[in-house]
């Protein structure tokens, strides 16, 4: 496996953009497929010892899937993923909110753009998370048992703030 | 009495004193200036930005002059750092899985 594979994480703390960029050892088209087909997401989605699994999944443009990570406690945390915009090995876009079990979504949710490109046999794929509040994202992690329990809505405030400066 | 680095940014006064000293050490009247607010209330904010560890007094003549902890801000981007972390963890598990779907395809 190639070892010099390109990996970015940004938080742009002015525009609450997350920007992901990750190469792969891998033909665009199985990229591609990781990342839209739900059967192969849920190998990979989940940190371990978290799983995925996706309770269907209609990948279109106004189509959904609907999703769980399982901690090994049992424990589900659902979610929905509606697709906002395909183009087939090049982009797409969605909407992804938390939900209960019976697919209410939450309120407020994040934006997600992707791009795929390749060269010489790697696979770029480019991910921008919108307008994901600081509060929203600490929930993620909580999700994840990795920490913290102060609220932080108000840390995008501060670095708003700072970024101005 | 200590406290979570959190709890100092929860107000947003304390945010903007944050910003200011982030850029000059400053005495409490100058800081006070900035603001539609009493010395007191000032003071306040800033004892218990100084019980968060994320300002430090430095006594200069018979000013006391306050300025930021840089070191105590890295906390929240190592905050943020948990996030990169985690794409880290699901991407080398995307890895396996690319490299299982290559061999399949052979």
């Amino acid at each position: 496996m190639t070892t010099n594979l390109q990996f970015d994480f940004d938080v742009n703390k002015a525009t609450k953009t997350v920007t992901i960029v990750r190469e792969f050892d891998a033909e665009l088209s199985l990229v591609w497929d990781a990342f839209t087909k739900a059967e192969i997401i849920d190998q990979w989605i989940a940190p371990a010892p978290y799983v995925a699994k996706t309770k269907y999944a209609n990948f279109e443009v106004g189509g959904k899937r609907f999703y769980a990570m399982i901690g090994p406690d049992g424990q589900e945390k659902w979610a929905i993923q509606k697709y906002t915009s395909i183009t087939p090995k090049t982009n797409f876009k969605m909407y992804n909110a938390f939900a209960d079990k019976d697919e209410n979504p939450e309120p407020t949710g994040s934006e997600w753009d992707h791009n795929f490109s390749e060269h010489n046999g790697i696979t770029k794929v480019t991910i921008t998370i919108f307008n994901e509040s600081f509060e929203r994202m600490e929930r993620i992690l909580e999700g994840f048992k990795l920490g913290f329990t102060a609220s932080l809505k108000n840390l995008e405030d501060l670095l708003a703030t700072l970024s101005k400066r | 009495m200590r406290r979570d680095i959190f709890q100092a940014i929860a107000d947003p006064t304390r945010r903007a004193i944050i910003a200011l000293i982030a850029m000059q050490a400053m005495t409490p009247n100058a800081i006070a200036e900035n603001f539609n607010t009493t010395r007191q209330a000032v003071s306040k904010h800033l004892r218990i930005l100084t019980e968060c560890d994320l300002v430090k007094q430095q006594q200069q003549g018979r000013e006391i002059y306050y300025s930021l902890e840089i070191e105590k801000m890295k906390e929240i981007d190592k905050w943020l750092d948990q996030f990169r972390k985690l794409w880290e963890a699901r991407f080398n598990q995307l890895d396996k899985v690319l490299s299982t779907m290559k061999k399949q395809k052979k």
